[in-house]
């Protein structure tokens, strides 16, 4: 009786309400209602300026999310996201000080370091089957280990080239900042690569049952591997773009974004056992994030506060529709 | 004559702890410039201790097969509650143990509703948890500071008889009050066989929910010692948040290291103490060997990645391939 009822209603809403995911709905819903609340604070809040501002800076995080979403879609899981931005950041920053030649291949080779990182931890979890939350703790031990030993424990003195400050900073479009374009060329290509190729539909196999889409013939350990090397280089890619946009690298810059990408990926409805979600869930997830944090800063909300308020509602919207099914 | 053999194997993982451990101490004091004294032993014991507690804790999580990231986020926290609270005369500090003790207490109850009673998983549940715990110990000490009681700080750091560290005893005393009684218990069995396969405990009728989030309590309990030994190790409390979360992943590298199996089901806190301790000995060994302490972070982190990998041995055991994908 009832389910007729919803049918009903759900029958007369347009085609694309009824095909999205209810999380992502939500997530969208809870930026209209962050949007609300910030323009009680401040009459700003809601001009385009400032919006355009917001989007630039989440495009940081979304660069970053999106090799994690690559990952949780796979049921894995990347803890080394802290120092694949930092390594990314300073290597690039690093190759910049080596002449022309060194500035010109700065940026690749701040990418192919996230990548190495990446490939070590494919290698742990798809051919040694080491839990991937264990191995990726372990490489991003290991790469801060390797960066404490190259900086000497301070921050490297050695700034961003101009192409990596072009990159985060400068408008190729007018009004467009260039962070937000390279977001959306990243977001394309993945949404892409998702949903029309052999390697998305492996990637959605994999989560939901390796074991199937091994005896289906997918070579379920390679593709394991090139998403977590994915996951490396974007995150380093992340990396070169925040030394771009505060023109240097700094020791802790990427512990900041571990919680933030999971969550928004997480709170994107991608389900973090792998195998469903999709790419739009993950840019709300992302501006949703960004949102939460701009609107603490215009409180004025002390750092303890902030973790706080963070935490407390990740884990209220987990608790929302993020939440296993029952088993039994 | 078979029962010594079962208790082998299933003592396996604990008893190459506890020889890992042996042999790096050996190696440890045999080249520290003061050799094997009561000194070095004291002060090995009270770094070793440290991690120890926190290792426990993070046992008591992975048995499930779950896991904590907050323990050392729990640890900061009650680090700079016990900088306010235990001081002052004798019934004020046991007043301000009993409530550090409670908060550790409660926090790993958070941590085990939120993850059981609210089915979310234990990585992101424990890692926003931790953001939290790390935002209250921020607001109680946002610079680093505070006091302790010192002589109860003293004693319980110091040594019994001139030659005993008295944290080791209170570790002994902890696993005999905690551990020992847990794991025999409904509940540690529990925990155990939800680990092992919470589907078929589950229909054996094992109350898995009230094991797990015994777990989860008992976990922050421990942590919170662990938190409380700190304070008296350090006469401060402090909100530092590169500590928690080394202390998190050293905790991951202790539990590895002590045959504590990260799939659930498998492994006991003696080996992950003996695998904290052992891991503190080889972080150590580079002071003895007059290395640069710029290199102990990469020797740590590798010296992880190794402990980690080594677990893919079973793979050659493997037969059937679609084992992999367990």
């Amino acid at each position: 009786m009832s389910e007729t009822t919803i049918g009903g209603i759900a029958n007369r809403m347009p085609k694309f309400i009824r095909r999205a995911d209810p999380a992502v709905l939500t997530a969208f819903a809870c930026i209209v209602l962050l949007l609300f609340v910030g323009s009680l604070y401040s009459r700003s809040f809601l001009s385009p300026e400032y919006l355009l501002q917001q989007l630039k800076v989440a495009s940081f995080l979304g660069v970053i999310a999106t090799g994690m979403m690559l990952v949780i879609l796979l049921g894995q899981i990347d803890l080394s996201v802290p120092w694949s931005v930092a390594v990314g950041a300073m290597m690039a920053c690093a190759a910049a000080a080596y002449g022309p030649a060194g500035v010109a291949l700065a940026i690749p080779f701040g990418i192919f370091c996230g990548v190495l990182i990446g490939i070590v931890n494919g290698i742990g979890v798809a051919y040694l089957r080491i839990p991937s939350m264990i191995i990726t703790l372990a490489t991003n031990a290991v790469a801060q280990g390797l960066m404490v030993v190259y900086t000497g424990g301070f921050s490297p003195q050695d700034s961003a080239t101009g192409a990596m400050r072009y990159l985060a900073t400068g408008f190729a479009i007018p009004g467009l900042p260039n962070a937000v374009i390279i977001w959306a060329l990243i977001g394309a290509v993945t949404v892409f690569a998702l949903t029309r190729t052999g390697f998305g539909r492996a990637v959605y196999g994999i989560g939901n049952r390796e074991r199937a889409a091994y005896l289906s013939g997918v070579d379920t350990r390679r593709v394991v591997m090139i998403a977590f090397a994915v996951s490396g280089g974007l995150s380093a890619f992340g990396g070169v773009l925040l030394a771009g946009y505060a023109s240097k690298a700094a020791q802790s810059m990427g512990d900041a974004y571990l919680l933030p990408s999971i969550a928004a990926v997480v709170l994107g409805g991608t389900s973090i056992l792998g195998g469903r979600g999709s790419y739009l869930g993950t840019v709300a997830g992302v501006i949703l994030i960004t949102l939460l944090q701009s609107i603490l800063s215009v409180m004025q909300m002390p750092e303890a506060g902030r973790q706080i308020i963070y935490g407390v509602v990740i884990v209220a919207m987990l608790l929302l529709y993020g939440r296993a099914p029952a088993s039994r | 004559m078979k029962d010594w053999r079962y208790w082998l194997a299933e003592q396996r993982g604990t008893l190459l702890a506890l020889g890992i451990f042996f042999v790096m101490f050996v190696i440890y004091t045999s080249n520290h410039p003061a050799g094997f004294t009561a000194n070095v032993v004291q002060t090995a014991s009270n770094k070793g201790v440290l991690l120890a507690f926190v290792a426990m804790a993070q046992t008591l999580v992975v048995i499930t097969a779950g896991i904590d990231l907050s323990v050392g986020m729990i640890f900061t926290l009650t680090n700079c509650l016990a900088s306010w609270l235990v001081i002052g005369t004798g019934i004020e500090t046991a007043f301000g143990v009993v409530a550090v003790l409670g908060t550790g207490l409660l926090c790993g109850a958070i941590n085990g509703a939120i993850v059981i009673y609210g089915r979310l998983q234990p990585i992101v549940a424990t890692i926003a948890t931790g953001a939290v715990f790390f935002g209250i110990a921020l607001l109680l000490r946002p610079f680093p500071g505070g006091s302790v009681n010192e002589d109860l700080a003293d004693a319980l750091t110091g040594r019994l008889f001139g030659v005993v560290p008295a944290s080791l005893v209170v570790l002994l005393v902890v696993v005999l009050v905690v551990w020992v009684p847990f794991s025999r218990s409904v509940l540690g069995r529990a925990a155990y066989a939800a680990g092992s396969s919470e589907m078929a405990a589950y229909m054996s009728g094992v109350p898995i929910r009230r094991g797990k989030f015994a777990a989860y309590a008992l976990a922050g309990l421990l942590a919170s010692i662990g938190g409380l030994f700190l304070t008296f190790f350090t006469y401060t409390g402090d909100a530092a948040y590169a500590s928690g979360n080394t202390y998190t992943l050293f905790s991951i590298a202790a539990v590895v290291l002590g045959g504590v199996s990260l799939f659930g089901g498998k492994g006991s806190a003696i080996g992950a103490i003996f695998g904290a301790l052992a891991f503190r000995t080889i972080g150590d060994l580079l002071f003895v060997f007059d290395f640069d302490p710029l290199w102990q972070p990469l020797f740590q982190g590798v010296i992880l990645l190794i402990a980690v990998s080594l677990g893919a041995f079973a793979l050659f055991r493997v037969r059937n391939r679609l084992e992999w994908f367990l």
